[in-house]
């Protein structure tokens, strides 16, 4: 019972293979992770990786293979015993019961409180109540607890699923360092994530899948990103290529949109910019920052408690998002979620803008609807296999289509929050290459990302809010992460007059 | 490799099934006919006891002219439920339909009664779309208020004509209870309007945008959508349709009462969610609520011949409404 084991794996998947009708997500796809060992699963836009996860987690049984836990069949096939057998996941958006209090959700879960705090102490939360209710916390303090909780529990093998999308850049370090305490501790950890940097940093080896296979295992060590790269789209393409050339920044005196000491509670306090047609901006803010609630206004989600907008020159105001559109403002949230319908199929969600209006609730125009829409899912190589319901495709594919709809409906000036968020590296160069096209075109272009890599490779210039105030504008030029990361924390440039 | 073939035939059938849903329905109505059948030979076919004709027109042609009002209010839920709302007040608003129409027609002359009679429909659908649409009350509670509010509005209504007498138009006795070639006169009306509900859903906007916020409100929002003008036009589009049906089941009824058509407000709710709407909204079809009322009918007809007692009747009514939708989900995996 003891040496023997100790060799084996503690989780060892082999084999599985899983189809969805006619589209086969997973072939055959594989994963050993021995103790103390952190396991990077990796794999492009619809590889098959959330597939596999699901099947590892027992949200789905796979069709052939199996999963052993320290040599027992796990029963896959349902979470619960997916659970008992030791395997705990941790999602990109936690699994707490939002009208519970912090502690209610721990009894839920049979999950001791001591343990619990130490380790929610050490993730960086230290002001945490427990009988705080679960909607009145932050996001980025919910994903602690949430990994607090699954810590807690004694797990043998962690699964954490882009457990740092999106999170602050201190709670970024406290958890790595946590997950590595961990996993020197003896437990398993299989860590999802789209972060080379992360990666590079915290697992020993990566298992790539891709087409539903896994092609590759490699040992973590310096340079290896462009070999997972190569394994993951399995052509060598340059990870750090600028899309496109900068456009110059057009001498139009009047910009597209001029953004005058917006402020809105809680986080947004005085805002100004401007974003000139044919110009990508970014915007660069830690969580909470204000950000939200400037998309929220720009968008017609709500509206400013002072400051005004500007379009062309005139004033506007928005009451519902609606206006916004009607004047070429369009938005694609940060949560996938929030912009599709799931169980609908992918023309239905890009035409979804032609019906809208009262005017158009007559017979649908099918030939019009169809040519541009059609242009859209070409335009964004959308792969359409799975077209009859969008929530089958994968988190890429779904993206694409939000941005989609509004390039069939025809867009002016594009408010990204996030659109990167979760997805394979080659869908994000598709999606920069799309934004610096459209900015060619003419259309204005509002790209606000938690990745600060993503500035250079997409912007011409970036914002920098923090407070709710605009902090710094930043050339892309400039833009090293280093640069961005220090305005990102109010701190001064350095180097600069000041 | 590893496509066990009966897994692969399994689900295709069931994603079959899942896409056109009306056709596992169809079959169990076919079963439920032969079923009664067998229990009273000759009834279907009359050519078994010497009858000429291979089915039973007449005994067909009752079968559909009971089942078109309760389809037609079956639309109401269907189009509701496409958005997660219900029409509760269906039911009420038909009765007041049909008795406002019976009272006022001696008064006013038939083609005036008609038109009042639909706008006294629509009132209510007004009141139930602002209710739930603009002030956001949750429609299930909305239609529930309108329609007690609306029955006894009617009772008051009742005393101030209680003098004048009712009349039933002509025309709606033609359409209620004549009969063409055997098939009740109801079809005139029902086909017409059944295509265009099929078209509404299917080719318009209007149904594009039903289903939309049915599936994610928030999304559609996003997309432009103001809900509450799509959701306002569609309870009174819901309540004129009512007004319809209220109508016609006058016409077949012959009597007004206060309370004509309220017994078949729960009867059409059940009809749409054996039809395969989802009362969680996204998902539905009007032909799969026609199938639905026709299955009832004939569960009806089923257990009147049994001569169970009332309550019994009821009762097992109630359990094959609960086992039909279980099988449903299971066959076809949608909630």
């Amino acid at each position: 019972m003891t040496n023997v084991q100790h060799s084996n794996p503690i989780l060892d998947a082999a084999s599985i293979a899983k189809s969805f009708g006619p589209v086969r997500a997973l072939t055959d796809a594989r994963l050993r992770v021995s103790a103390g060992e952190i396991v990077a699963l990796l794999g492009a836009n619809g590889a098959g990786k959330s597939t596999f996860v699901k099947i590892l987690t027992g949200a789905l049984s796979p069709d052939y293979g199996r999963v052993l836990i320290r040599g027992k069949p796990a029963n896959v096939g349902s979470p619960a015993k997916a659970r008992a057998s030791g395997l705990i996941p941790v999602y990109q958006e936690p699994s707490l019961i939002p009208d519970l209090s912090v502690f209610e959700n721990l009894r839920l879960s049979g999950t001791s409180v001591e343990p619990f705090l130490e380790f929610v102490t050490k993730l960086g939360i230290e002001d945490i109540r427990l009988e705080d209710e679960i909607t009145s916390l932050p996001l980025a303090t919910l994903r602690i607890l949430d990994l607090g909780r699954a810590l807690a529990s004694n797990p043998q093998v962690l699964l954490l699923d882009e457990l740092t999308a999106a999170l602050p850049t201190d709670l970024v370090e406290n958890v790595l360092k946590v997950v590595r305490e961990q996993a020197d501790a003896g437990c398993g950890v299989i860590y999802i994530s789209h972060r080379f940097s992360e990666i590079s940093l915290l697992c020993d080896r990566a298992s790539v899948l891709r087409d539903g296979q896994t092609v590759g295992e490699l040992v973590i060590k310096p340079g290896v990103e462009e070999h997972v790269v190569e394994l993951m789209l399995g052509a060598k393409i340059d990870l750090y290529q600028r899309e496109g050339l900068s456009s110059a920044l057009p001498n139009s005196s009047t910009p597209r949109l001029s953004i005058k000491s917006l402020s809105a509670e809680p986080k947004l306090e005085d805002v100004s910019f401007n974003l000139y047609s044919g110009e990508v901006l970014g915007v660069v803010a830690l969580e909470g920052q204000g950000q939200d609630e400037l998309f929220e206004i720009l968008s017609g989600f709500r509206r400013q408690t002072s400051g005004a907008i500007e379009l062309n020159g005139n004033l506007v105001s928005f009451a519902h998002p609606a206006d916004a559109i009607a004047k070429g403002l369009m938005f694609v949230p940060g949560d996938r979620a929030d912009a599709l319908l799931a169980e609908r199929s992918v023309h239905e969600n890009i035409a979804l803008p032609f019906s809208a209006a009262g005017s158009s609730w007559g017979p649908l125009k099918r030939r019009f609807e169809n040519e541009r829409v059609k242009h859209a899912i070409e335009k964004l190589q959308i792969d359409t296999r799975a077209q009859g319901e969008v929530r089958r495709l994968s988190g890429g594919n779904q993206q694409k289509v939000t941005i989609a709809r509004w390039l069939a409906k025809g867009v002016e000036t594009l408010l990204l929050l996030d659109p990167t968020r979760g997805i394979d590296v080659r869908t994000k160069r598709q999606i920069y290459r799309l934004v610096r096209e459209l900015a060619t075109q003419g259309a204005a272009v509002l790209f606000y990302t938690s990745e600060l890599g993503e500035i250079p490779l997409a912007c011409d210039r970036t914002i920098v809010i923090f407070n709710g105030r605009v902090v710094d504008i930043i050339d892309a030029k400039d833009a090293t992460e280093q640069v961005l990361m220090r305005a990102a924390y109010g701190l001064e440039r350095q180097g600069t007059e000041a | 490799m590893k496509d066990t073939p009966t897994v692969q035939a399994s689900v295709r059938l069931g994603r079959y099934l899942r896409d056109n849903p009306v056709i596992p329905l169809i079959a169990f109505l076919l079963l439920l006919i032969v079923a009664l059948e067998i229990m009273k030979p000759g009834m279907i076919m009359p050519i078994r006891v010497g009858r000429n004709g291979i089915f039973s027109t007449f005994w067909i042609g009752n079968l559909i002219k009971f089942a078109i009002p309760l389809a037609m209010l079956a639309a109401c839920q269907v189009l509701t439920m496409l958005t997660s709302g219900i029409d509760l007040s269906a039911g009420v608003v038909a009765t007041v339909a049909a008795f406002v129409c019976a009272t006022a027609s001696p008064l006013v002359g038939v083609g005036p009664s008609i038109l009042i009679a639909l706008s006294a429909g629509a009132l209510v659908g007004l009141v139930n779309g602002i209710g739930s649409g603009i002030i956001r009350v949750h429609p299930l509670i909305m239609t529930l208020g309108t329609g007690l509010i609306a029955t006894g509005c009617l009772q008051v209504y009742q005393r101030f004509v209680i003098s004048t007498g009712t009349e039933i138009p002509g025309f709606l006795l033609w359409l209620g209870t004549g009969r063409t070639l055997g098939m009740p006169n109801g079809l005139f009306l029902f086909i017409p309007f059944a295509i265009g509900i099929l078209g509404l859903m299917r080719y318009s906007g209007f149904g594009r945008l039903l289903f939309a916020l049915g599936s994610n409100e928030h999304a559609a929002r996003l997309s432009g959508v103001r809900s509450w003008q799509v959701l306002v036009a569609l309870y009174v589009l819901s309540s004129i349709i009512a007004s319809l049906a209220g109508l016609l089941y006058l016409g077949m009824i012959r009597t007004p009462s206060l309370s004509l058509a309220n017994p078949l407000l729960l009867p059409s709710v059940a009809a749409a969610v054996i039809g395969g709407t989802s009362i969680f909204g996204g998902r539905g079809s009007f032909g799969g609520a026609i199938v639905g009322a026709l299955i009832l009918r004939v569960i009806d007809t089923l257990l009147t011949l049994l001569q169970m007692p009332q309550g019994a009747r009821i009762m097992i009514f109630g359990l094959i409404i609960l086992a039909v939708t279980a099988m449903y989900v299971r066959i076809t995996g949608q909630r």
